[in-house]
């Protein structure tokens, strides 16, 4: 088969390159499976950093991971370029367990904040430099790191509701300042579930936010190491991005354990596979929309109506095809549960009368929403987030998108049955709330398309070749050691995952890469300046979901 | 209308006698045969007591809190849109602000963090106010229940009416969630209010021990707190 659609490539960082670049500075190698690693000193963390990104065109911090050994901590940097996502490399930095401090990446990468405030609070690895050491996820008052070796769980802790601080007290009211200090949130219905916003207004303007997450924090990560690979794990990806992204974050996991355990999965699974998740990205796009216009126009009667009879639709196919509405667990590592649902051909007509009706009404919302004048007023150039600072922070998915940057994982890094099929990587230059929407309503349309291909393979496959399952071990157990990051594109944008394998049959190591904490962090950017309704815009149309930020 | 009697009544008592026997005749419940009976006779007339009655309304009229949390208030919103629509039982006005609302639906997992705050918008509701606890993890923690970070149940910080087990329960389930809690509130039956093993405390009422002194620097004495003893959850 052809492959329609060519990543853009840039001439290939050879090992041998990277290995002069970082010389004398590379103290050892660790080669991870998807890239080769290179292990430097903590004092060395900026100058190698800056190095790969300036010399060698490694411009996108994709993923830190900490990590407790026996007789180290490690940070791992997993890096990558936006125009080639298949050209990765680790930096490995080892600290003491008596003094673990590590230098900053801070100020090469801006996203490495948040990357490094979370390591900080959930392993415990100082970054020296930070500018701003605070947990993250945790409640300031906690004792301990909780993914590291040593933490007890039953320990008693106290949590203090004193950091909500109230606006109208004296204490915060300045005779000599004229700034307004507003908490949005974490209850607040512009704010997408639970997500705190300090906020600092001048008048109606947005001087300063920081959000402040981990009101959703379930500890998502203990619970995958907690979990075998074989199936225990799998229904938790399910409740990272849980707007019906399922089957999209299951990929993500099943792509990472299947190439940490070298499974091929059959080619009839792929086409089942990445028709499921192209449903779901539509019904994740739905939902946004939907939000985005309850945001913007608090309009509960229509546009969000209209989007979640739409999602309603999706929801009853994926329900025929997996058994459940929104946590499908239908992935299994090396394929999928179970072939379509008998009668196959009702199945198929139904998804193909849903993709029938799909184009008029996406024309509806566009009446309702891109072309309407009081919609683009609110949208067209507020919420600005130039390329530059987007790849700074990390940003990937539709919001990368949106600002003009073409990085898309199912072409870039093609998994699954991507490549084979017809479409194009959407992008919008506009760098604007609206830009973003346009987004999402044009991937739609590519889904569709996805999705149509899908089901002519699907109906003419023949019969005795339908395999939606490889044979896979009983028990995996990968040999020990073994570390991977994968990713694959989910709803927000680049999902990864981070396995290192300890010889168990559960992982010693589960990290995830979240691309909504991503997106998040860049709000300060994308608000300062701007009134405060327009906050509320640049939030809704980040499209944020609290239980893949806060994992 | 008009305001003629209706023609059968006009031409005839026959009609409204023999109703009026029916309801208050020979051989019949004595309990029912009251004065205001005899008075209104056959004109159809509803005794009730005033609280009763309250109840009857409120069952009827529930306001919402809007109030997301994590995977469960997506189906939430799939209930209060179109399809589901629990408009249709009188519960489908989600408030925005926990002052006008009557009933809480926690959607979803409580963590540490969110436990305090989720107390204070409980307390900020007016009397008489009702949980559906909607998931299984308001029931246990559900699937994260071993976490070193979630609250085993929503259960464990205020008193929660009805419990709509699932993970994510499906619309229709919450919806006779909802249904069964207004048959309770027309029973006037509601969970009793009592003391939960997470409470808001002051700080300085919390009992001495090594972890209060250790955070006796960060926090102020006055300051509202919760202590959670995760080796007593169940």
């Amino acid at each position: 088969m052809s492959t329609d659609i060519e990543p853009p490539r840039t001439a290939e960082t050879t090992e041998d390159e990277l290995e002069a670049l970082i010389g004398d500075r590379a103290i050892a190698r660790d080669d991870h499976l998807n890239a080769p690693g290179f292990v430097i000193n903590p004092d060395d963390v900026q100058d190698v950093l800056a190095d790969l990104r300036d010399e060698a065109g490694f411009d996108h911090l994709s993923c830190l991971t900490a990590q407790q050994y026996e007789d180290r901590y490690e940070s791992i940097y997993h890096m990558k370029k936006y125009v080639d996502p298949t050209q990765e490399v680790s930096v490995v930095v080892p600290t003491t367990l008596d003094e673990p401090t590590s230098q900053s990446a801070e100020p090469v990468f801006r996203t490495a904040d948040w990357h490094e405030r979370e390591a900080f609070d959930l392993v415990g690895i100082d970054y020296e430099g930070h500018p701003d050491p605070r947990r993250i996820l945790l409640p300031e008052t906690w004792q301990g790191h909780p993914l590291s070796l040593d933490y007890d769980q039953t320990k008693p802790q106290v949590v203090t509701l004193s950091e909500y601080e109230n606006p109208i007290q004296p204490d915060h009211i300045d005779s000599e300042s004229d700034t307004m200090f507003l908490n949005v949130g974490p209850h607040h219905p512009a704010t997408h579930g639970v997500l705190h916003i300090k906020t600092v207004l001048d008048g109606e303007t947005v001087l300063d936010v920081d959000p402040d997450i981990g009101y959703l924090h379930r500890c998502e990560e203990q619970m995958c190491q907690q979990g075998t690979y074989r199936h225990q794990i799998m229904p938790y990806p399910d409740r990272w991005d849980y707007v019906s992204s399922g089957l999209l974050n299951e990929w993500a996991y099943a792509r990472v354990a299947e190439d940490l355990a070298d499974i091929e999965v059959p080619e009839y699974a792929q086409v089942i596979r990445t028709m499921g998740a192209e449903l779901c990205r539509i019904a994740s796009h739905m939902l946004a929309l939907g939000t985005f216009a309850l945001d913007v126009y608090g309009d509960f009667t229509a546009v969000f109506q209209y989007a979640f009879r739409d999602r309603e639709v999706i929801q009853d196919i994926l329900e025929d095809l997996t058994g459940q509405r929104l946590m499908f667990n239908y992935f299994r590592l090396g394929g999928v549960a179970w072939d379509l649902p008998e009668p196959r051909e009702e199945f198929i007509a139904q998804t193909r009368d849903f993709l029938d009706e799909l184009p008029a009404k996406v024309d509806e919302y566009n009446d309702l929403l891109t072309t309407n004048e009081i919609f683009q007023i609110r949208c067209v150039d507020t919420g600005i987030l130039e390329p530059e600072v987007a790849k700074e922070y990390g940003c990937t998915g539709p919001v990368a998108r949106g600002s003009g940057i073409d990085y898309d994982l199912r072409r870039d890094d093609p998994y699954g049955y991507y490549e084979n099929l017809e479409w194009d990587v959407v992008t919008e230059d506009g760098c604007d709330n609206y830009s973003r929407v346009l987004v999402r309503m044009r991937e739609v349309e590519e889904s569709a398309k996805i999705i149509e291909q899908c089901l002519d393979l699907i109906e003419e496959w023949p019969e005795d070749e339908r395999e939606v399952q490889a044979n896979v071990p009983r028990t995996l157990k990968p040999d020990p050691d073994t570390e991977v990051y994968r990713a694959v594109e989910g709803a927000k944008g680049e999902l990864g995952i981070y396995i290192r394998s300890d010889g168990t049959d559960k992982p010693g190591r589960f990290k995830i890469r979240s691309p909504c904490y991503h997106n998040l962090s860049v709000l300060e950017q994308m608000v300062q300046g701007e009134y405060i309704p327009d906050l509320v815009a640049s939030l809704g149309s980040l499209d944020i979901v609290l239980g893949e930020v806060d994992r | 209308m008009s305001n003629e009697p209706r023609q059968q009544i006009h031409d005839s008592t026959a009609p409204s006698t023999d109703t009026r026997d029916a309801r208050i005749g020979e051989g019949l419940d004595n309990r029912f045969n009251s004065k205001l009976r005899e008075a209104f006779g056959a004109s159809p007339f509803i005794l009730t007591k005033f609280d009763q009655f309250m109840n009857w309304v409120r069952g009827n009229s529930m306001f919402m809190l809007q109030f997301g949390i994590a995977c469960c208030s997506i189906e939430m919103m799939s209930t209060y849109a179109i399809k589901h629509d629990i408009d249709r039982f009188g519960a489908g006005v989600p408030r925005a602000s926990p002052r006008q609302a009557d009933v809480m639906i926690v959607p979803g997992t409580i963590v540490s963090k969110f436990g305090p705050r989720m107390k204070r918008v409980y307390d900020q509701m007016p009397e008489p106010k009702f949980v559906v606890g909607m998931g299984s993890c308001t029931i246990s923690g559900g699937p994260f229940q071993e976490g070193y970070n979630v609250v085993k149940g929503a259960e464990e910080i205020i008193p929660v009416d009805i419990h709509v087990p699932g993970c994510p329960p499906r619309p229709e389930a919450l919806v006779y969630g909802v249904l069964k809690l207004q048959e309770r509130i027309k029973n006037s039956e509601s969970s009793p209010v009592v003391v939960k093993p997470y409470e808001l405390e002051q700080f300085g009422d919390l009992p001495q021990d090594e972890l209060v002194q250790k955070l006796a620097s960060e926090i102020d004495e006055d300051d509202l707190v919760m202590r959670y003893n995760w080796a007593d959850s169940p």
